[in-house]
């Protein structure tokens, strides 16, 4: 045995030792962390396929990849193979094909996709209209085989657990929005139970398609400021109308500290607590006075064994959804008080867009980028400050400044909160 | 932490609904007393697939609020009513003491599609030159807004939180039959180490869609003939009959348990997960490997097995060889396919094995066999050790053991 490093509640510190990232603003976190301390937005018009008609016409998609058919599952997958691809690179774990660990998969859930249904359609008319029997049939008589493996659910896990040789069942998950949280809890409670020295956890999602961008939008979630793309993603502004899609992935490498000291690992930082907390209000709406978002986050700090006042930052879920912005304003100021004027707070989807099941491991990660740099990546198109809600928001230019510990928070439709604290190396 | 002492995980409350009825003692009526079990089959409304459908439930007598009934879909309510009765069982519903600090893992699916609206747009769309913009358009217009949020997976967690006051936290696997079984093993091991104390899992699944049959028989997967038991398939080369099925249960730790004076069933004492690539015998690997992993604490002699069969070939097969062949090792199995009494039910097959073996172990006495069944075979006595299965139809294999509990 080396080292014997504890937490305040006597379990195995837990660290991050690799990252990766694809999103709309770049490959990799060099491209990445240029763009959005730079405050260079990812959203642009939508050309994947045609918006005529639409309220919303831009989203933060990554384009250019050569993967074949674009389908939401298979570029959920190639997302997911680059950012894990760089963060075993980074972390120097395992071997090739050979990941010493469980995985744990945020990704979105898949359904057959319009093109496939047109085509067994096709097959299935005889220049007369169809059932649904008749396209059970056409199915059955079909050679789609592939088809139905790439539009199950476990599909991408199983694909990277090939791929990337980790251990075990992969757990997929979803708790919305809040999803790449979820994921990196899942890694941490695993080593703490020890029963792992190291995990993988990924949020990626390539949902960016005619009929998720119209189901969003039927629920007035998206923005539907056009134009000029980049200022459409405005949180915590006064003037803000909803949220702009986007894609992405990110993966972080988990290991305890002793086991990442032991083979020489370079320590990014720490994984210090994780809270989580479920709303009983409404499907789409927090309880208005956010006691349950105060509670995830007074969960996490509980758990990583920190006071408010000694966050340096917060990674905010900031949708620049009305409803998100307010709510997360309220819980806050409830549990900062008046520290939370003096800590500075920014929103990465004013620049990335919100990269929805991938956004809790997305900014987990952008979130070492600061501790490790003691840089603050801004909140862009802040123009018009909301007076109910005075916050340090970095506007529109990043900062330079020391920050030992941040807390990242994520919440979702479904009543879904969860909180990340991470902090630097220990001493 | 590692010294600490591990706590058994118990089941304290069960919720099943299926083809068979609703609750521990519907379902081991129809399946118990010694008798064999007659399954539910409708072959008719989704002809050539038989389905074991849903009976009739009474929906509102857990989801009290019509506005509530109104925001999901079958699958959502299902799950939605399922739970309930699981925390009704376990004597926590409406007490926010308890559903404050329960965990909850549910294993999901998405819900279903409007496919009134899908067809129309199929038809709709070849008579156009500007497909793309005619899509646009008809699911601008024709999609219920709430759709969506009846369609996404953690929204079943979700509606259990908002109509039963789960609230300690709420996480949804997904992967189909894997889902379940991850469901279980990952709330055992955060009971057994201390990192909760009281938590629900479950699943739900809607045989009676025609979204769904359509993504099986993509894979050629269902079973399209007369009903058969799900071992004697194979003969004509095997398949899928599904069955509406939501199993949900309570787990927790045994000194949560027995310091609120909590009935238990059953003590779930371990649940194992592996995957491989399905070429020949690698699940049956797998399984040898955990039921291994298990053996070290089971005497050789009589063994319950419920199996999470699913019916396709060849994994089905598969899995019968492997259960006879634990003969070579002293076990006498009796096999019980759950699948051929209750449908294959994907997320919700390896929980609804779980209950079953809850309910079989708080009876002390093994379901009968399936009618028509040459594998199944009685077994006498007190099932005090049943192992419960669940292999994916594409991917995945699972195994628990469920033990009664001392006197």
């Amino acid at each position: 045995m080396t080292g014997n490093l504890r937490d305040k509640k006597g379990r195995p510190v837990i660290v991050v030792t690799g990252f990766g990232i694809v999103t709309s603003l770049g490959r990799g976190m060099a491209d990445n962390w240029a763009a959005l301390t730079a405050g260079r937005s990812g959203i642009h018009p939508i050309t994947r396929f045609s918006t005529e008609g639409l309220s919303t016409k831009i989203a933060g998609t990554i384009d250019g990849l050569e993967i074949g058919d674009i389908s939401a599952p298979g570029l959920a997958k190639a997302f997911a193979t680059a950012s894990i691809a760089e963060a075993i690179s980074q972390s120097g774990i395992g071997s090739s094909g050979s990941f010493p660990g469980p995985l744990f998969l945020a990704t979105p859930p898949a359904e057959v996709e319009w093109p496939l249904r047109r085509q067994i359609y096709e097959c299935a008319r005889n220049g007369s209209p169809v059932s649904n029997a008749q396209m059970k049939r056409a199915a059955r008589e079909g050679a789609y085989q592939d088809q139905h493996a790439l539009f199950l659910f476990g599909q991408v896990g199983e694909y990277l657990a090939d791929k990337f040789g980790t251990l075990g069942q992969p757990i997929s998950l979803s708790t919305a929005c809040a999803s790449g949280g979820t994921a990196i809890q899942l890694g941490v409670e695993a080593i703490r139970r020890g029963e792992t020295d190291a995990a993988l956890c990924v949020g990626t999602d390539g949902s960016v398609h005619t009929e998720s961008l119209i189901r969003f939008s039927l629920l007035s979630a998206l923005s539907t400021r056009n134009d000029p793309p980049k200022k459409a993603s405005r949180p915590f502004a006064k003037d803000r109308d909803g949220f702009v899609m986007a894609e992405g992935s990110a993966a972080l490498v988990l290991e305890s500290y002793d086991a990442a000291k032991a083979r020489g690992a370079k320590i990014l930082g720490v994984l210090r607590g994780c809270g989580e907390r479920a709303d009983d209000f409404h499907r789409t709406r927090s309880t208005p006075d956010g006691t349950p978002i105060i509670g995830a986050i007074r969960n996490a700090l509980d758990d990583a064994g920190v006071e408010p006042r000694q966050i340096d930052y917060i990674n905010a879920h900031g949708t620049s959804t009305p409803e998100n912005d307010k709510i997360e304003y309220i819980s806050l100021a409830n549990v900062f008080g008046e520290h939370l004027a003096g800590t500075p707070i920014s929103s990465n989807k004013s620049i990335v867009g919100h990269t929805l099941t991938a956004a809790g491991a997305v900014e987990a990660a952008f979130s070492l980028m600061t501790i490790a740099t003691g840089t603050i990546p801004p909140t862009i198109n802040y123009d018009t400050p909301d007076p109910e809600m005075p916050l340090d928001v970095v506007p529109n230019e990043k900062r330079d400044s020391s920050v030992e510990i941040v807390l990242s928070n994520s919440f979702g439709f479904g009543g879904q909160n969860v909180c990340l604290v991470l902090s630097a190396e220990p001493a | 932490m590692e010294n600490r002492q591990m706590e058994e995980v118990w089941i304290t409350g069960i919720g099943l609904v299926s083809s068979l009825g609703e609750g521990c003692e519907d379902h081991w009526r129809s399946m118990g007393n010694g008798g064999s079990c007659e399954p539910v089959v409708d072959a008719e409304t989704f002809a050539p697939y038989a389905v074991h459908p849903l009976g009739e439930v009474d929906f509102s007598s857990q989801v009290p609020k019509r506005g509530d009934l109104r925001q999901m879909g079958p699958w959502q309510r299902l799950g939605t009513y399922t739970a309930g009765l699981a925390l009704s069982d376990a004597g926590v519903a409406g007490d926010p003491a308890y559903l404050n600090k329960m965990d909850m893992i549910i294993a999901a699916d998405g819900g279903e599609r409007d496919i009134e609206v899908d067809i129309a747009v199929l038809e709709g769309i070849g008579r156009r030159n500007d497909p793309e913009v005619f899509l646009n358009e008809a699911l601008s217009t024709q999609l219920r807004p709430t759709l969506f949020l009846a369609q996404l997976p953690n929204l079943m967690a979700g509606n259990i939180s908002i109509v039963h006051k789960v609230c300690g936290s709420s996480r949804t696997f997904m992967g189909e039959e894997m889902a379940g079984v991850s469901a279980a093993q990952i709330a055992v091991k955060k009971i057994r180490h201390g990192q909760s104390e009281l938590c629900l899992i479950g699943g739900a699944y809607n045989a009676e869609r025609d979204d769904m049959q359509f993504a099986f028989e993509l894979g050629h997967y269902l079973w399209p003939g007369e009903f058969e038991p799900l071992w004697e398939r194979r003969k004509k080369g095997g398949g899928i009959v599904n069955g509406s099925v939501g199993a949900f249960l309570v787990l927790e730790s045994k000194s949560h348990a027995t310091a609120r004076g909590a009935r238990a069933y059953a003590q779930l004492s371990e649940v194992l997960a592996d995957r491989c690539d399905r070429a020949p015998g690698a699940a049956a690997r797998n399984a040898r490997e955990q039921f291994d992993a298990l053996g070290a604490s089971l005497e050789p002699g009589p063994l319950a097995v419920l199996s999470g069969a699913c019916g396709a070939e060849p994994v089905t097969g598969e899995e019968r060889a492997f259960l006879e062949g634990l003969s070579d090792k002293g076990f006498d199995v009796s096999a019980r396919a759950v699948s051929s009494m209750l449908g294959h039910s994907v997320e919700a097959q390896f929980l609804s094995g779980l209950a079953l073996a809850a309910i079989a172990a708080s009876k002390k006495q093994l379901f009968g066999p399936v009618a028509g069944s040459d594998f199944e075979k009685p077994y006498d006595g007190c099932p005090d050790r049943i192992l419960v299965t669940s292999w994916g139809h594409w991917r995945g294999e699972g195994m628990a053991l469920v033990e009664t509990l001392a006197a």
